[in-house]
């Protein structure tokens, strides 16, 4: 279990090294310096040639690289062409956004999800089985973005229930916190609830065919004791799978929906960066996102080791 | 993710044969979902076809006189803030849709399937560095690398297509090798490489026609991610740019009068839902035709 923690470990580094060159050479493929960009069209040779100097970028490509990718695992991400203010602090505060929503909205989803999967899985064979399985299907059709202009058209500006857009910090205020984060929320748990209830209802009707349900049964336990005692621990298996994979949908799901209810996280970050033609924003920014998604899939298989002793098993021999 | 927890992932669920009572249900929920698919396709499809030959209006074009209409009898969706007409314009915004769609797939069948082949075949330390790599590219979603793309090489049509086909691209290589899997365990299979046919034979002769299903299936799934990665690039401004109508940016651009007109937010919204459902259900009930074993719903 300690090899296979470590093999996981090492992967994840490689992962992460042989990403990032990805990010630069796409970003570096750019038709010119990226002190031209930020230097604007009209800016002349010695101006350019001075923030150059500045940024760095008239060295070759293979010391920019480094010096980005040390400054990426030490914490330092440098300082934007264009704002020329230190991009680290604004990464943090925003990152921080970003989780709260991406964790919210994952937590709702599962909340949505695991009830309604479980019972359009007991109930399959019945129309009532059949109407939550289509309005998954349906669901999984209305991206977030869509939901979250709709949630806006009904409770925000026909019912007033929610403010339309905007942000405050928890620490700043619980309620105010809640009415701003409630719809955002609700747009990004949206898809993902439909997606989820999904491989709930597939994985509970494979636990339900098995023999060890049925023996469950046969000791006298009732169809839903059995499945809650015995059924649910083997169908989290894939459940946990797919909320990873889900996850990592759910972080670049919030760079759009950031930009929909104007809520200051690394999503809006980046689409800003992007606008500006700010590379080095954009080239960390990315990598950030990248850097989350392949950490959360190391600790899904971590998680795995852990909750399957079977995977454990194999490993050993 | 690594290959273990998508091993685990699989054999998670084993294929659920069972009695033929359980299996009967499937197949008919199966027929139906591929109905409904291939309609709401065909609907898109000939949606785009239409535009080329006929549309009430040019959606381009500004009419300042009627701007902002609610759907009437001349103005079927009503109009935009230039007066717009928004009927011909979503008539129009499918053929982005489904441009993009094409030539995305396209570039992630042309190579994320012969990856997963060779992948599969070879085995060993080829199998290991392409699974490997294709586990990166999964760390980029469609839109990511999108957005990667558009700041680095400018928004377009085009960029948005190499980014979504590229991101795509891992999907294709995953199926294609668990399909190849399978099919090389097989004994004629073996057979074939005790006579020891040549490798690019074996694969055409006896792995592609045998994972054409699923890759089929892969087709239309992917499919419905690239119409939504569009429609979320256009809605950022990242897409086509204007004035090609795109129903990313007609939803983007609705936002402003949400208050006062929702029709302007509703059409190109129910656009895109349509096309992400049918295209989901036309996988699906491929999925359910070509292996009736397999439990609908997962790529």
């Amino acid at each position: 279990m300690l090899i296979r923690t470590f093999v996981n470990l090492a992967r994840f580094v490689v992962s992460f090294v042989v990403a990032s060159v990805l990010v630069f050479i796409v970003m570096r493929a750019v038709p010119g310096d990226p002190a031209q960009i930020a230097a604007g069209e009209n800016a002349t040779p010695e101006l350019v040639e001075q923030m150059r100097r500045e940024f760095g970028t008239d060295r070759p490509l293979i010391v920019q690289y480094w010096d980005w990718f040390s400054g990426l695992v030490t914490g330092n991400f440098g300082t934007s062409y264009v704002t020329r203010t230190e991009l680290t602090g604004q990464i943090v505060d925003r990152v921080q956004v970003s989780l709260i929503l991406v964790a919210l909205a994952i937590i709702v989803a599962l909340i949505v999800a695991i009830p309604a999967g479980t019972f359009a899985a007991v109930r399959h064979r019945d129309a009532s089985g059949a109407v939550v399985s289509a309005l998954s299907q349906l669901g999984i059709a209305i991206p977030g973005f869509l939901l979250g202009v709709l949630l806006v058209a009904v409770f925000s500006l026909r019912l007033g229930w929610f403010p339309s857009n905007g942000w405050v910090p928890p620490a700043e205020g619980v309620g105010a916190f809640l009415s701003r984060v409630t719809l955002p929320v609700m747009a990004l748990a949206g898809v993902q609830a439909a997606i989820l209830t999904r491989y709930v209802r597939s994985a509970v009707l494979e636990v339900m065919g098995e023999d060890y349900l049925r023996t469950a049964r046969a000791k006298g336990l009732s169809p839903l004791q059995a499945l809650l005692k015995h059924g649910l621990r083997n169908a989290a298996i894939p459940v946990i799978t797919v909320t990873s994979v889900q996850l990592a949908a759910l972080i670049i799901g919030a760079v759009v929906i950031e930009r929909v209810f104007v809520i200051p996280g690394l999503g809006s970050f980046l689409l800003d960066s992007v606008g500006n033609r700010d590379m080095i924003a954009v080239q960390s920014v990315v990598m950030v996102l990248v850097g989350i998604t392949l950490l959360i899939n190391l600790l899904v298989d971590v998680l795995y080791t852990v909750l399957d002793p079977r995977i454990r098993q194999r490993t050993n021999a | 993710m690594s290959t273990t927890s998508q091993q685990a992932a699989t054999e998670g669920r084993p294929a659920t044969g069972g009695s033929t009572s359980t299996r009967r249900p499937r197949r008919r929920r199966g027929t139906l979902n591929l109905r409904i698919g291939a309609s709401l396709v065909a609907v898109v499809v000939l949606a785009a076809l239409l535009s080329y030959v006929w549309t009430p209006f040019d959606p381009t074009q500004a009419m300042p006189s009627d701007r902002l209409q609610a759907p009437n009898a001349t103005h079927w969706f009503g109009t935009d803030k230039y007066g717009r007409d928004t009927f011909s314009a979503v008539l129009q915004g499918a053929r982005i849709t489904l441009l993009v769609g094409v030539v995305a797939v396209g570039i992630a069948l042309l190579v994320g399937t012969p990856l997963g082949i060779w992948a599969g075949m070879r085995r060993g330390a080829a199998e290991e560095v392409t699974m490997r790599f294709a586990d990166i590219l999964l760390a980029f979603p469609a839109l990511l690398m999108a957005i990667m793309f558009a700041a680095s090489f400018g928004a377009s049509t085009v960029t948005a297509m190499v980014a979504i086909g590229l991101g795509s691209v891992p999907g294709f290589a995953r199926v294609a090798r668990s399909g190849t899997l399978q099919v090389m365990s097989t004994e004629y299979v073996q057979a074939a490489r005790a006579s020891s046919q040549p490798a690019l034979r074996m694969a055409r002769r006896h792995v592609l026609p045998n994972i054409a299903g699923m890759v089929v299936v892969q087709c239309s799934v992917t499919f419905a991610l690239a119409v939504l990665a569009e429609a979320a690039l256009s809605f950022l401004g990242l897409g086509t740019p204007p004035p090609t109508p795109s129903w990313g940016r007609m939803l983007q651009e609705s936002q402003q009068f949400l208050d006062s007109m929702p029709a302007l937010a509703i059409f190109p919204g129910v656009a895109i839902a349509v096309a992400v459902l049918g295209f989901n259900l036309l996988g699906d009930g491929l999925r359910d035709r070509f292996d009736p074993k397999m439990t609908g719903g997962k790529s």
